[in-house]
């Protein structure tokens, strides 16, 4: 059995890090992912890890010595939030083209401007095309749970990886959690074994080449089928992590989906507020579902495809803009994999909400409920691209 | 080491190999064999480079020029890069997971290292880590086309500081980055250049890469093509600048400044500016204002050296 | 996988290119012939070399051979780009440079 604490979700992070006791952490603080390096240097002045910090000055700089790191042969870890991470994304870019199995922790915050320290997605949403796995918790136990399965899963296609959740909402709310023991900690996540590094013994290695046309498209054909094949190790990882712990894991979560005709699609802590909103609503005898996506890199197409195609209406819901006149990213990703496998009955709508922090009531799902059986009934889809909860 | 005579010095190991791409007569890759010859038999190098001619030229897929390991990242980023291998050596060394020893060059452009790569720099100066950052100082943006930078010198004429009918080139004096290193307390910084038989820079080369801590290296690598001055004159356009103490040889060891080389008769700058093209304007009647005033800031600055080095 | 550099031709497949195109190996330009960019180059008159070795850090192509009892040998020209920096810095006129006739 596991021991049972109370924990922040950044906390979580940061013990989960010092149970894997990496060989370099570089690190600038930023509201709300601040206290995981604070946490995580307390433990390194403390001799309670044998990892090197690097106080750098700036998340680009940060992002650089992650690079510098793993690419030397140790696991590198950092942690950041919003304009921190946009400041890190052409490192992102190269982290993920260099194929080093960083791994990064993103409490999630809005990005500036107006400037805005709460909660949504736009910094991690803002990143998703730079080549990063990237998982998604709902609460506290799944950021933890998460981090522990994060190396394992970047590692095995050496890609980097992003562990996300949302902004104070888990990162400085406690919560009851699970850990689990150091020792099988260690023993899950492994020693770290490059087949080549630039400090590997009786070997030169040079990193970050320019790559001409004749070569750079089969490179980035290489990253692409890299993200591809993680789908298989995240299953794979995540029955081990069941098979230690009992909570298991996959591309998406499924909550009363078998029977469902209304669905919403949904990241991070919100989909805790819309499961209460479906408890509710199925007692008034509804047929409402929600699928949460915990793993948004790679995208789970053929999941959300087997989870919607039955449902009569579903809406996306977006905590970000893309500012495309049309929709958030999360309903084109979603759009895309329906079309793509051949689903086309389902009515979809896509909802921005929780912007900045704004709240996301368990009443504001059950609007969203609302619109869907109007949908369902009348056959009318309406404007596909609405605000939630938006005064005016 | 410091004993070395030219023959031993280039007997050393080189280690930046032929097939390289930059230019013919190039400044930077003299600069760096030079420094990477420094390193003793048995000690490792890994290398980081800021995105600039000198890393397009010497790793372009899948040829690298580099005979130890390296790294570039990008072109903001080369000192942090470095600083996380360094560290991640540190974290294998304490684990037992490594026996060789390993020495942590990093070599920059001006524009990665005096501007888009300061921060960087800076950062990783302050915090202490076991380093050598080389600057191959070439007065301008070359890679994407000869730039400004803010190391060009006053007046220099480049594609974004032209010398046009009312603005006479780059309205701006150079910055004094070697300065603003020894202002980071670290314990070795030392400017220098080729010349002769290289003794000068080699010296520097070891002792910057064998001092503990971070230690900076500032060389004036000039760009025939950016200086517009024939390739085969690379040795007297250095020689100039430190004749007419433009560019003057330092090292500042714990703080103290001590002046490597004092010109016997010191030439005005007129010498060293007529040789390249970038200066060419300054010479035209009307604007001899140019020169005196370039001469007045290199005097004023010379003077400020010799202050700080005692004489 | 061997992950030679020889081996990733302008031809190589994308399954077979070296991940993150990194290499595995030091010194792979060594290879690449530079000489051809020439249009002049250096021709060292050995009756008048000194062996006093300036020439030789000069050389921004290590083109400059120097033998283990510390002399230097003639030049690399598959490398040598032709710059002239050897033939100035010569005190003794040993190197001259003359048009390249490939």
């Amino acid at each position: 059995m596991g021991i049972r604490e109370r924990l922040s979700g950044n906390e979580a992070v940061a013990y989960a890090m010092k149970q894997i006791n990496p060989g370099v952490m570089g690190a600038f603080p930023i509201t709300p992912s601040t206290e995981i390096p604070q946490y995580f240097s307390t433990y390194v002045d403390n001799g309670e890890v044998d990892t090197e910090f690097i106080a750098v000055e700036s998340e680009h700089s940060a992002m650089s010595t992650c690079i510098g790191a793993q690419a030397a042969g140790c696991r590198a870890i950092s942690a950041t939030s919003s304009c921190g991470l946009c400041y890190m994304t052409e490192m992102l870019y190269v982290a993920a083209s260099d194929r080093l199995p960083i791994t990064l922790a993103v409490s999630c915050r809005a990005l500036s401007g107006p400037i805005n320290i709460n909660n949504d997605h736009s910094d991690a949403m803002g990143v998703r095309d730079a080549g990063w796995l990237m998982l998604f918790a709902e609460t506290n136990q799944e950021a933890y749970d998460n981090y522990l399965q994060a190396m394992r899963i970047a590692e095995a296609v050496s890609l980097p990886i992003m562990i996300c959740q949302d902004g104070f909402i888990t990162s400085h709310a406690i919560e009851n959690i699970e850990l689990v023991e150091t020792e099988k900690v260690k023993a899950f996540v492994g020693e770290y074994k490059p087949a080549h590094y630039l400090l590997k013994k009786g070997e030169s290695m040079a990193v970050g080449a320019y790559a001409t046309p004749a070569y750079y498209m089969e490179a980035k054909r290489q990253q692409a089928q890299a993200m591809m094949d993680a789908r298989e190790v995240v299953y794979k990882v995540g029955k081990e992590f069941e098979a230690m712990t009992g909570r298991g894991y996959g591309m998406i979560e499924s909550y009363q989906m078998d029977d469902a005709e209304e669905a919403i699609v949904i990241i991070g802590s919100s989909a805790g507020t819309a499961k209460e909103a479906i408890k509710r609503l199925r007692a008034q005898g509804r047929k409402v579902g929600l699928v949460k996506v915990r793993v948004f890199r790679p995208f789970p197409v053929l999941e959300i495809a087997e989870a919607l195609k039955n449902v009569k209406a579903f809406a996306v819901m977006d905590k970000t803009d893309s500012f495309n006149g049309h929709c958030g990213p999360m309903f084109a990703e979603v759009s895309a994999s329906l079309y793509a496998q051949g689903v086309t009955a389902p009515k979809g709508i896509g909802y921005i909400y929780g912007l900045g922090g704004r709240d996301v009531r368990v009443e504001s799902i059950e609007k969203v409920f609302a619109q869907l059986e109007q949908i369902s009934k009348t056959g009318e889809v309406g404007e596909t691209y609405r605000y939630l909860d938006v005064r005016g | 080491m410091s004993s070395d005579t030219l023959k031993e010095n280039v007997m050393r190991e080189e280690r930046l190999s032929g097939g390289h791409r930059m230019c013919a007569g190039c400044g930077s890759p003299i600069a760096i064999r030079t420094v990477l010859r420094q390193l003793e038999p048995g000690d490792h190098a890994v290398v980081t480079g800021a995105t600039s001619c000198m890393e397009v030229s010497t790793f372009m897929y899948p040829y690298t020029a580099w005979k130890d390991s390296f790294i570039h990242n990008a072109f903001a980023n080369a000192a942090a890069t470095c600083s996380g291998v360094e560290t991640a050596y540190k974290a294998l060394k304490k684990s037992g997971k490594l026996d060789d020893t390993y020495k942590f060059i990093t070599f920059g452009g001006d524009g990665g290292t005096y501007d888009i790569g300061f921060q960087s720099l800076s950062g990783a100066m302050e915090r202490g880590h076991d380093m050598v950052y080389v600057c191959y100082d070439n007065e301008a943006y070359m890679n994407t086309g000869i730039q400004r930078s803010s190391s060009t010198p006053h007046f220099a004429d480049t594609t974004t500081t032209p010398a046009g009918k009312v603005i006479p080139g780059k309205l701006q004096k150079k910055k004094d980055l070697t300065k603003i290193m020894v202002a980071h307390n670290v314990p070795y910084v030392a400017q220098t250049t080729f010349i002769g038989n290289f003794k000068d820079i080699s010296e520097k080369a070891h002792k910057a890469i064998y001092t503990p801590g971070a230690a900076f290296l500032n060389i004036m690598a000039p760009c025939p093509r950016g200086w517009r001055y024939p390739t085969e004159k690379l040795m007297e356009v250095t020689k100039a600048a430190v004749e007419t103490c433009v560019w003057p040889l330092y090292e500042v060891i714990e703080g103290k400044y001590t002046l490597n080389y004092m010109p016997k008769n010191k030439l005005p700058v007129a010498e060293y500016l007529k040789m390249q093209g970038r200066f060419a304007h300054m010479f035209k009647p009307g604007n001899e204002w140019m020169i005196e005033q370039v001469q007045q800031e290199v005097d004023k600055n010379w003077e400020y050296l010799l202050k700080s080095c005692g004489l | 996988m061997s992950w030679k550099a020889s081996e990733m031709t302008p031809d190589v497949k994308w399954q077979d290119i070296t991940p993150g195109c990194n290499i595995f190996e030091g010194s792979t330009s060594a290879v690449v012939e530079t000489g051809d960019w020439r249009t002049t180059k250096p021709v060292l008159a050995l009756d008048k070399c000194k062996q006093c070795l300036l020439c030789v850090p000069v050389c921004p192509d290590m083109s400059i051979p120097v033998d283990q009892d510390g002399k230097r040998g003639d030049f690399n020209y598959f490398y040598c780009k032709g710059c002239g920096i050897c033939a100035a810095v010569c005190p003794f006129g040993a190197i001259t440079m003359v048009k390249d006739e490939k």
